[in-house]
């Protein structure tokens, strides 16, 4: 089963659920955690793992070959990026601007612009005590997510089958790194605080799901501050509030630390419970993903 | 005019409430952009009256019509993104897959497929309550090209400016490393960066701070909650030193923050507001800033 934690906001505790949910269930199941917020990657500043793989990620990119060039043009007219752009006598390639769609390369009659890989970021694979961690990172100066996304979600499902518990980190916003995290998701927790922003940004998460057809739940974080807006709006919608995790300051400090909660604060313990025990309900549905861990 | 944009890496550090507040401070000086476009909040606490309101286009979508498809199978073999299905024989476009190559139109022996301008969001010029020009937009579900959007908000937000002769534009810029981060970045005069002494915020600063770097912008930066971690505090302020970024002001943990926006205020409303006079302060030194980079 995967379970995807998105949030609309930035900063409502989407990494602070998803690693301890992740320790938390893997203590009855077989679990694999993954970062995809790749342009700000946390989930691994909270876990004490060892490294045991890494890979730089490419995404692919024309790279003109002036010899074999006859100054067509097709490939300037083919991007529709404006990625590749004919100045006087040359052809120029933008990277950041390239989505790698191969039209400019195929569509050359003179194979002068094949494609070559270009490093877009890194994956690294971790091994905490108790479950496996995959983080991706985005180099700095790349502007686009999705791709180093997509090849991370690729990685995990080669690499772990339907008997684990895979849980996504996901990016903030509603945009389209975020489809990219969410859309193979069987479950999206959506974590938000009682704040009127916090009503705002979840609000149009809410929307992302809906069109996405996703069956979702939320998460409040910070209960007790802000107001009731965020309780009233799931009710009269009939979204299923999972838990609400409570405003402390401790929780703020263990957090500015780099440290799990549940085990010092029963209280987020109580509610990590019954996230678990809605998820186990809903597996029932995803079979075989209940599989003991010692099997 | 100067552009002030004011970025945070990590979400959720105080980056809305803080420029909100500074647009506040700044009064008629200042053009106010949201280019947090994924999600928009300033809007709550300057509450802006829109003036005007028009649809964003950028980029394309492929459109396939089934009376001309022969289901040969062209487009299916080029795209790169997953965005054909076939089911049945029969081939369809997937629309949120799609990321508008056009090369699928392109290899169409019968010209089935076609490109439309694909709507990716609303973006608006209206008035704050406080009477400043503000331009904001909200970007499309699943839109791509987020970066088109802010870079376009920027641009309006500068050419009023320009006309109506205020010497600010101040920008809220959005999370992350991406796309729209870079849009909002480019043409700066000077950055804010809002950060917390978490490992999060420390990590993600440093992300970012490596983004500003590269396009040689000068940075000060704002310690949000700088109390909750005294240790984190300082290994932050070493980082300043380190790279010559202004250290523009410590703000203490203090859920005034949230009660004042909780009543879609910012703090610098609160009359006793400790907070209001250390804001004051950093849009003086930003102001002097600015002024001392030409």
């Amino acid at each position: 089963m995967k379970i995807a934690i998105a949030s609309g906001k930035g900063g409502t505790g989407k990494t602070t659920l998803s690693t301890n949910l992740a320790s938390y269930l893997a203590e009855t199941n077989k679990v694999v955690l993954t970062d995809l917020d790749v342009e700000e990657p946390n989930s691994g500043l909270f876990l004490k793992s060892e490294l045991i793989y890494s890979e730089d990620k490419y995404k692919m990119i024309p790279q003109w070959k002036e010899s074999d060039c006859t100054l067509c043009g097709i490939c300037q007219e083919a991007c529709n990026y404006h990625a590749v752009i004919q100045i006087m006598d040359s052809i120029m390639v933008f990277p950041e601007l390239c989505h790698s769609c191969y039209a400019c390369s195929e569509l050359c009659p003179t194979n002068a612009l094949p494609m070559i890989p270009k490093k877009m970021g890194e994956l690294k694979h971790y091994k905490t005590e108790q479950f496996h961690f995959v983080e991706a990172r985005l180099s700095i100066g790349e502007e686009q997510a999705v791709p180093l996304i997509k090849q991370t979600l690729k990685y995990i499902d080669s690499n772990y089958g339907n008997d684990y518990l895979k849980i996504y980190d996901s990016p903030p916003g509603t945009s389209c790194p975020v489809i990219e995290a969410t859309k193979e998701a069987d479950f999206v927790i959506l974590i938000t605080e009682p704040t009127p922003f916090g009503l705002n940004d979840v609000i149009l998460a809410i929307e992302t799901m809906q069109e996405l057809h996703k069956d979702f739940g939320i998460v409040i974080n910070r209960y007790g501050i802000g107001n009731n807006d965020i309780v009233n709006y799931c009710h009269n919608n009939n979204i299923p509030i999972l838990a609400k995790i409570p405003n402390d300051k401790e929780i703020a400090i263990l957090y500015s630390k780099g440290e799990l909660l549940y085990n010092s604060i029963p209280a987020v313990k109580a509610e990590l419970e019954k996230i678990a025990q809605y998820i186990s309900a809903l597996s029932a549905n995803y079979l075989p993903t209940q599989i003991p861990k010692n099997n | 005019m100067k552009e002030i944009v004011v970025i945070s890496g990590k979400g959720g550090t105080g980056k809305t409430s803080i420029t909100a507040s500074l647009a506040v401070l700044g009064g008629k000086e200042v053009v106010v952009a949201d280019c947090d476009v994924d999600a928009a909040d300033m809007h709550i606490l300057l509450q802006p009256e829109n003036l005007k309101s028009e649809d964003f286009y950028s980029g394309e979508l492929a459109v396939l019509d089934q009376n001309l498809c022969t289901q040969c199978g062209n487009c299916f073999d080029v795209c790169r993104f997953d965005a054909i299905s076939v089911n049945n024989g029969i081939h369809q476009v997937v629309d949120l897959s799609c990321e508008g190559c056009g090369y699928c139109a392109r290899v169409c022996p019968v010209d089935a497929i076609k490109n439309i301008p694909l709507n990716v969001g609303k973006w608006h010029i209206a008035n704050t309550r406080f009477k400043q020009p503000m331009v904001h937009a909200k970007l499309g579900i699943g839109a791509d090209n987020s970066g088109k959007l802010v870079a376009h908000v920027k641009n309006i937000a500068k050419e009023i400016a320009d006309q109506y002769n205020r010497k600010y534009v101040l920008v809220d810029g959005s999370p992350g490393v991406g796309c729209p981060v870079v849009s909002s970045l480019s043409g700066a005069h000077f950055v804010i960066l809002v950060t917390e002494p978490t490992v999060s915020g420390l990590h993600d600063l440093k992300r970012v701070y490596e983004l500003v770097a590269k396009f040689n912008l000068r940075a000060g930066c704002i310690i949000n909650k700088s109390d909750l971690n005294t240790s984190k505090s300082k290994e932050i302020m070493q980082f300043f030193k380190h790279k010559n970024i202004i250290h523009l002001a410590d703000l203490p943990y203090d859920e005034a923050f949230t009660h004042a926006m909780t009543n879609c205020k910012t703090i610098v409303e609160e009359d006793d507001s400790a907070i209001k006079t250390i804001l004051e302060q950093v849009w003086e030194r930003v102001k002097t800033e600015v002024r001392n980079k030409n």
